[in-house]
């Protein structure tokens, strides 16, 4: 790791990562203790992608998501406490109710509501770069996506215009190795993805994903390139899910010593062994740091349980915007 | 001034009060080229720019997901494909982002898109002539609009322009009067009164073309006309008949059809999208729920067989709706 980065900014990218895992942790024994409707993708293990990614956005910059959000909308700014209470279906929810996990976001803060249709979030960020490109901001688009779906049509499509058009788009793509059960090699023929870049004329890096402090410094290369108006960048950040898939998938799939080589690349355990190897700060301040999280959780997790439910006949508002009531 | 006309000059309007409008899609105003494939676009980049009117690749999923995140954060996207069936390249992007970003967001995300679509059968073969209104009619959080005249196209494109949500206009090629190389052979190119000083027409407020007392009929786009052709007919026959063009599908007039079939007893919806779970059947059936005991015979479909277009003129104007063939049905529900 460079040495370059400031330690405070170290112990915020940190933060940020123990809050999604923790937060992914809870919701994880939540669910099975059946208090949560529906269905999880979760994404433990990938925290370093979203952190790294979006820890230098300003709010007004915009994030697309994927069915698996969780991690990029804490990331964003999305509150806590309005993710939880979503998870609970409850109308305090940062989608009243109406959304549930895989459409998790807040435009409010630049959170576009998470699209859970493989590759569907990538043509919708391309209009979002147009607009802000259109609009005269230099605000950017992060654009997440999975190894999967660089194999939909939506994703090639998007590419060729977010070249052609110079737009400040940033491709990031999550390469956990499985779209679901099947491995990216069984359905892909090139290493690299990343190289799919050089077809739209985009300029491409491979990122090691799970090291918070290198997907930041490419993060911030690539959000320069799109704020000074140099366009497009595509990001192939290599990481792995310590999760399954969704609910109830123990990864029969998966090489047991595959799953072993990337367990010991832990994105937190990487992070913290450079805070404490560096001095950046004690092991008792982390765990102090590492406290005031795991208490913002517990009362997001009171939050929602104390909120209430929907009525449901609320299912019949919304259908047409309102006003943004 | 022709329906194609009328449309560019809302879209021009619209551009000038607005600058957060703007146009995409292929082939829409490229130097030398065919401003959209039936002219609407044609020279708008003159005044605004290919900024604003912005030819895309050939990338249909693209340019529909491109209109939601622009329409999503502070644009105003018109967009357009060259041919109405092309639209079913883009339904993830219609059905599950456009339709749904709204709802999903609990009520804080708008998606103010206008997405236009030209339709009908038109001797191209089967794929580039269908009618999808019904498709799109089915889809929570759109509203589907088909202007069949130059002064609703004016005015109804530029309410969908101001709606804050997402608007799919039907538009049809055989009405458009599209000029030059564009121009259709079997065209209708109906030609109307546009006047001079700004209007706007609300969705949701039908038009009756045509009064009659015993037998109301229907009808949309292309089968407007025909439908008038029908009654002409009918007319000699003593049969009197009233035409409703419900201008937007969603929001429907039921109240303009229950009023006229109070007066007729007697209704027949004529549409050129094919039958089966058509718009028409859903008009139909919800006629037979709120309004059944105004009538004095079965509610009468007649609309395109459940086949794909043919390509043979003689196969597809027999698919297709004809005014003798909505005159014929018209003579028989006047003895049932």
């Amino acid at each position: 790791m460079k040495e370059k980065i400031d330690g405070q900014k170290v112990l915020g990218l940190y933060e940020k990562m123990f809050l999604i895992r923790k937060y992914e942790e809870k919701i994880y024994f939540l669910f099975l203790e059946g208090i949560m409707p529906g269905t999880i993708h979760q994404s433990q293990g990938q925290e370093a992608t979203a952190v790294g990614m979006l820890y230098d956005l300003r709010k007004e910059d915009y994030m697309t998501s994927t069915h698996r959000p969780a991690g990029h909308c804490l990331a964003k700014g999305v509150t806590v406490d309005s993710m939880m209470a979503e998870m609970f279906a409850k109308k305090t929810g940062c989608c009243k109710g109406k959304g549930g996990a895989m459409h998790t976001g807040d435009i409010s803060v630049g959170a576009i509501p998470a699209i859970a249709i493989v590759g569907g979030g990538i043509p919708v960020a391309v209009g979002v770069g147009l607009s802000c490109k259109m609009r005269k901001t230099d605000n950017v688009v992060v654009c997440f996506f999975g190894d999967g779906a660089t194999n939909e049509g939506a994703f090639h499509e998007s590419l060729n215009a977010a070249a052609i058009w110079n737009l400040p788009v940033i491709f990031a793509c999550e390469n956990n190795l499985y779209g679901a059960s099947t491995h990216i090699r069984q359905v892909t023929k090139i290493k690299d993805l990343a190289v799919r870049g050089d077809a739209y004329g985009i300029p491409w890096e491979i990122v090691d994903g799970n090291d918070v402090i290198k997907v930041n410094e490419a993060a911030i290369r690539a959000i320069e390139r799109a704020r000074n108006g140099s366009g497009t960048t595509f990001l192939e950040l290599k990481t792995y899910r310590r999760s399954g898939h969704s609910r109830n998938d123990a990864c029969g799939y998966r090489d047991k010593k595959e799953e072993k080589e990337w367990f010991e690349k832990d994105p937190l355990t990487i992070c913290k062994n450079y805070i404490l190897e560096k001095k950046i700060t004690t092991l008792q301040k982390l765990e102090e740091l590492e406290k005031k999280v795991l208490d913002e959780i517990d009362n997001a997790v009171e939050y929602a349980k104390s909120s209430p439910y929907p009525e449901p006949q609320d299912a019949l508002t919304d259908v047409y915007f309102e006003g943004g009531k | 001034m022709s329906i194609a006309e009328a449309l560019r000059e809302a879209i021009k309007e619209e551009m000038r009060r607005d600058e957060r409008v703007f146009c995409l899609g292929e082939d829409i105003d490229v130097e030398g080229g065919f401003g959209g494939a039936f002219t609407v676009t044609l020279g708008l980049s003159k005044e605004f720019g290919h900024e604003r009117i912005l030819d895309t690749p050939i990338s249909e999923i693209m340019i529909a997901g491109a209109a939601v995140g622009a329409a999503m954060t502070g644009m105003i996207p018109i967009a357009d494909v060259q041919y109405g069936d092309f639209l079913f390249c883009m339904m993830d992007q219609m059905a599950n982002n456009a339709g749904k970003m709204t709802y999903m967001s609990g009520g804080t995300v708008k998606v103010p898109m206008v997405m236009r679509a030209p339709v009908g059968a038109t001797t191209r073969g089967a794929q580039h002539a269908q009618s999808l209104e019904g498709f799109f009619t089915h889809i929570p959080g759109l509203k589907v609009i088909c202007p069949s005249t130059a002064y609703d196209a004016k005015g109804l494109l530029k309410t969908a322009i101001r709606d804050e949500n997402p608007v799919v206009v039907f538009e049809h090629k055989l009405l458009y009067g599209s000029k030059g190389n564009r121009a259709e052979k079997s065209a209708l190119s109906p030609v109307g009164e546009v006047p001079e000083e700004e209007y706007l027409i609300p969705f949701g407020v039908a038009a009756i073309r045509r009064e009659g007392t015993d037998i109301t009929i229907v009808a949309n786009l292309l089968m407007i006309y025909r439908a008038m052709e029908a009654a002409a007919i009918l007319e000699k026959e003593g049969i009197s008949v009233e035409i409703i063009d419900p201008r937007t599908l969603v929001p429907f007039d039921y109240e303009t059809v229950i009023n006229s079939i109070k007066k007729t007893s007697r209704l027949m919806i004529v549409e050129e999208d094919t039958r089966r779970n058509g718009w028409g059947a859903e008009v139909a059936a919800q006629i037979a729920e709120d309004a059944i005991y105004y009538l004095d015979a079965p509610i009468k479909r007649v609309a395109t067989y459940d086949v794909p277009i043919p390509f043979a003129p003689v196969m597809e104007n027999f698919v297709v709706p004809s005014a003798q063939r909505i005159a014929e049905e018209a003579r028989k529900l006047m003895n049932s």
